[in-house]
């Protein structure tokens, strides 16, 4: 029986495993998906909110801010990126600089530190390519941008090396009450577990109900995006936000770690809650909303479009902490925005509520915070390259021309992929395929080294596990 | 450091028909550095017939082609590294490049060749909105699978953009059992050869519809439909109430070429908005002394003869370069006016009776045209021809009687 099962490996659901894997405890996950960051954590906006603007006195609002003081030092532990470009909130009218004073007040409330009211000047100083009309902005130099992606696969390594177990492709079907817990049917195997975290995401209301929990509803609502080449990428060089107007809460114009720009997101309400495409009115108004904050915006030089889906709970908070419906499950569910940065937040509060519940925790001797991470190859001089290669000529043999990523750096991503690798699972750890071609030219050849290295048939592989299968089959020439 | 007379970067045809003129031309130390396990680039993957009927009068499939090049290459004392990739190159003609054998390189040339090729456009570029499945391809790579790993992508297929890549690859996934359903084409014309779409499309009942794009991309893990639509021809916005569904396990996208030329514009070299390639003069020199340029980086090219030609000129005039011998004069620019969209050189050291050959397309179909060329409010030449359309390259050889104004190309319907 393990001590405690994580429902859900995004972002919210691998922190939690990896807080827990602090104490002498026997933990898994079961995500239903081939990987982590298969849902909101792979697509979003990726930005380290200030927390000025969550409602004072909320969940959201505590665990942004707290969320936001811890995430330095967790990007240190686990070699995460994390650019503090600090995020400005425009105001393009009076009316708007109203609302831009209010968010102040309220940053002020919920304790967000040095938040100043900025003016036009000031802006123009910051970013080039401003729109003229900006009169003036909240600056927030707390906020930031991370990886999100990133983030999560970090957060899964350094629990698993801690000791966690993680079952993919097995999604929490039914639970049933059992002697000091519950056991758990995953489809393929049973489970059983003293206590349960619910970090399900847009499916944590259908998990929290399988519980007795339906306290709470969630709802789809999309963020789509438009992702532009490095190379035209100057226009975004901090966060900008703009201040909730008439017009709505309006679309951000922001950077990525990895130096793109990207704008977005829209706000749909959905009822399907696996519906990630992108609609077609979303470029032009993505592209009409986000040329109020930078007039001229490249879009010739955009690469991709992606769309991801918040998980909004009703009511509108996070929900965070033991159900009061049930005293083995922990709920860590409606982690909508800001729902990336109060992830290791909502992690300590989890581990906090399960001690509650009875759970003993005590630390052990051994775990280790740090995953050491090799230097990527894009990033290295001259030197550090030529010692590479010398050590692992796989280092000279360059894969993904775009994003300068080897096949060295493949080969660890294929071995660090849980079950099968996918295409798209290797692409988020070593980034080939993410760059102005999008995969055209090494999407083959990253397919041939996972065959190789896994000893798989290529017709086998897929993009994202299911069905998404890349290949149907072998030409005619090869059937005689 | 090693050094180089002159380094090439890229080993496809242009690469290599370029330090062939510079060894013919009298360079001594010649290095070609190619990413690939081998050379002759994107014609490695063209086991189709059409190459060489005008370089060497006879038809031959890609790999032949580059064949006749590469056996040159044993007589001639010309250094190859293969898996050899150039990451950099600096404003001093240093260039930096990583292999497996050979470690981290550095090279400092006395000129350099660029013949990176081009890169195919990708959906992101189209922003075709819907989901991102599997079994969306750039024809290219679709062509790689099928032609040199025998991968078949899809069995339904639906091509967007009619190119010469798209066109043999409707082919090509045809002959492989696949069943094609349309090629989809934005414009009014399609932008690949004639000859390609009598012998891929007609000869293979697969229909081309022009005016028409694929608005929306369907299903969630493998691709299971497109949207198309057609669209206006003036604003090329797509008109409501045209769409239609078209089941499909694969979408190929042929859909226009981007010369690589990240290199370049690390080094600093002036880019031609619309070619996407370097702004040369007659000698194919770009904006960086010793920095040549040739092939599909410079522009785009239908056929592979015309890459040859240019290479040669552009290896030529870097082993030229390296000894010192720079040819010189006053500069003068040459223009695209009328129809016409882009002209290569776009600059000419005017020099008295030097005949220069002039590459440019048209922006539109015309049919007749009429080319004028155009200088000091003279006219040098004028020519009518049938027809000229955007899928075509066209030339035209002007003899400088002598030091001219600014060089001007106009093409008008008649
Ligand atoms: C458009 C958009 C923009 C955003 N921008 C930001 C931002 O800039 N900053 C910020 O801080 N936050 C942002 N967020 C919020 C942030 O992305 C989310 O709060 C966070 O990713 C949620 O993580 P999660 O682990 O709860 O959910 P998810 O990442 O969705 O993970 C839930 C997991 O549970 C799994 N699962 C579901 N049902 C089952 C089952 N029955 N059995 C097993 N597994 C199951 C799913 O497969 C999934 O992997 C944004 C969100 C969106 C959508
Ligand atoms: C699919 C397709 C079908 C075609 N069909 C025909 C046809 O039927 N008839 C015809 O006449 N023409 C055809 N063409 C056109 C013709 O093949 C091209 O014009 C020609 O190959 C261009 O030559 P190139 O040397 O400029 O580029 P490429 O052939 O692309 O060669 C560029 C080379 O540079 C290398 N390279 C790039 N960057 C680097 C770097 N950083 N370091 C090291 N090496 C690098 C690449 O690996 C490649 O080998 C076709 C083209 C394509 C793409």
């Amino acid at each position: 029986m393990f001590d405690v099962l994580v429902i859900g490996a995004g972002v919210v659901g691998c922190a939690v495993a990896r807080e827990l894997s602090r104490y002498a405890l026997r933990v898994a996950v079961a995500e239903a998906g081939p990987d982590v960051a298969c849902g909101a954590s792979k697509a979003n906006s990726a930005i380290v909110h200030a927390g000025y603007d969550c409602e004072p006195g909320t969940n959201m609002a505590r665990l942004n801010v707290r969320g936001n003081a811890m995430f330095g030092a967790l990007c240190e532990e686990l070699a995460v990126p994390l650019k503090r470009t600090g995020s400005l909130v425009l105001a393009f009218s009076d009316e708007e600089m109203e609302s831009v004073r209010r968010l102040y007040e309220s940053g002020l409330k919920n304790g967000v530190p040095g938040l100043k009211i900025l003016d036009a000047e000031a802006c123009h100083a910051m970013q080039e390519g401003l729109n003229p009309e900006v009169k003036g902005a909240l600056y927030a130099p707390t906020g930031g941008i991370t990886s999100p992606y990133e983030l999560t696969i970090a957060l899964f390594e350094n629990a698993r090396q801690n000791g966690t177990e993680f079952f993919f492709e097995s999604p929490v079907l039914a639970a049933r009450a059992i002697e000091g817990g519950y056991e758990l049917d995953l489809g393929q195997k049973m489970l059983q577990a003293r206590y349960v975290v619910n970090a399900a995401g847009l499916y944590a209301d259908q998990i929290s109900a399988l519980f007795g929990d339906k306290c709470f509803k969630i709802h789809a609502r999309k963020g789509e995006y438009i992702l532009f080449d490095r190379a035209v990428s100057g226009f975004a060089k901090t966060v900008l936000f703009q201040a909730p107007g008439p017009l709505g809460k309006g679309v951000l114009v922001a950077p990525t770690v990895h130096g793109n720009a990207y704008i977005g997101p829209t706000a749909v309400e959905q009822a399907d809650k696996s519906d990630t495409s992108v609609r077609r009115e979303a470029i032009d108004e993505l592209s009409k909303a986000a040329s109020r904050s930078v007039p001229t915006l490249p879009l010739r030089g955009a690469i991709t479009l992606f769309a991801g889906l918040r998980a909004m709970p009703e009511p509108h908070d996070f929900i965070v902490g033991l159900s009061p419906k049930n005293p083995r499950l922990v709920q860590a569910a409606g982690i909508c925005s800001p729902g990336l940065t109060s992830a290791p937040a909502i992690a300590e509060e989890v581990a906090k509520a399960l001690s509650l519940a009875g759970l003993d925790l005590e630390e052990k001797t051994g775990f280790d915070p740090i995953r050491r991470e090799e230097k990527a190859f894009r990033e290295m001089n001259g030197d550090e390259r030529a010692a590479a290669i010398a050590f692992d000529p796989a280092y000279g043999r360059i894969i993904c021309r775009c994003e300068t990523v080897p096949e060295a750096e493949i080969l660890r991503a294929i071995r660090a992929t849980p079950g099968v690798p996918t295409l798209d699972g290797v692409k988020r750890r070593a980034r080939a395929g993410m760059g102005r071609c999008q995969g055209g030219f090494c999407s083959s050849r990253v397919l041939e080294l996972i065959a190789r290295e896994r000893n798989i048939p290529m017709e086998e592989l897929t993009k994202s596990g299911g069905r998404s299968k890349l290949l149907v089959g072998r030409t005619r020439e090869d059937d005689e | 450091m090693k050094s180089a007379e002159v380094a090439v970067i890229g080993g496809g045809p242009a690469g290599l028909a370029a330090a062939l003129a510079a060894y013919e031309a009298g360079a001594k130390e010649i290095l070609i550095l190619e990413r690939d396990a081998k050379l002759g680039g994107i014609l490695q993957q063209c086991i189709h017939n059409g190459f060489g009927l005008h370089y060497f009068k006879q038809e031959l499939t890609g790999p032949e082609y580059a064949a006749r090049f590469e056996e040159r290459l044993l007589g001639a004392s010309i250094e190859v590294l293969t898996e050899t990739m150039v990451l950099e190159l600096s404003k001093d003609l240093t260039v930096t490049a990583v292999s497996a054998k050979e470690g981290y390189l550095q090279i400092q040339a006395k000129a350099v060749v660029l013949a990176m090729g081009c890169r195919e456009r990708s959906r992101g570029a189209l922003l075709i909105p819907g989901t991102r499945p599997a079994g969306v391809y750039t024809a290219g790579l679709a062509q790689r699978l099928v032609n040199m790993e025998g991968l078949l992508p899809g069995k339904e297929v639906v091509i967007l953009g009619s190119g010469d890549i798209g066109l043999i690859m409707a082919r090509r996934m045809s002959w492989e059992g696949a069943k094609v359903k349309m090629v989809c084409e934005l414009m009014p014309y399609s932008s690949g050869l004639s000859r390609n779409i009598v012998q891929c499309l007609q000869d293979n009942e697969i229909p081309l519809h022009f005016n028409t794009t694929v608005v929306e991309i369907h299903g969630k893990e493998r691709l299971e439909g497109v949207t198309i639509a057609r669209v206006d021809e003036k604003t090329k916005k797509p008109i409501v109430g045209s769409e239609k569904f078209v089941p499909c396990d694969t979408l190929l996208l042929s859909v226009g070429l981007i010369p690589e030329n990240e290199l370049s514009l690390q080094a600093g070299i002036e880019i031609d908005p619309v070619t996407g390639g370097a702004r040369v003069s007659q000698e194919r020199q770009t904006s960086l002394p010793g920095v040549f340029a040739c092939g599909n980086v410079l522009h785009v090219h239908d056929l592979v003869d015309n890459v040859s030609e240019e290479a040669e000129i552009a290896g030529a005039a870097a082993a030229r370069f390296a000894k010192g011998q720079g040819k010189q004069g006053r500069e003068i620019p040459v223009r695209a006016a009328g129809g016409v969209r882009y002209v290569v050189p776009q600059r000419v050291f005017a020099r008295e009776g030097e005949e220069l050959t002039f590459y440019f397309r048209v922006g539109a179909a015309y049919r007749p045209a009429k080319l004028s060329v155009l200088s000091g409010g003279k006219q040098l030449l004028s020519r009518q021809k049938a027809i000229m359309t955007p899928g075509e390259m066209e030339s035209v050889r002007v003899k400088l009687s002598k030091p001219v104004d600014e060089i001007i190309l106009i093409v008008e319907n008649t």
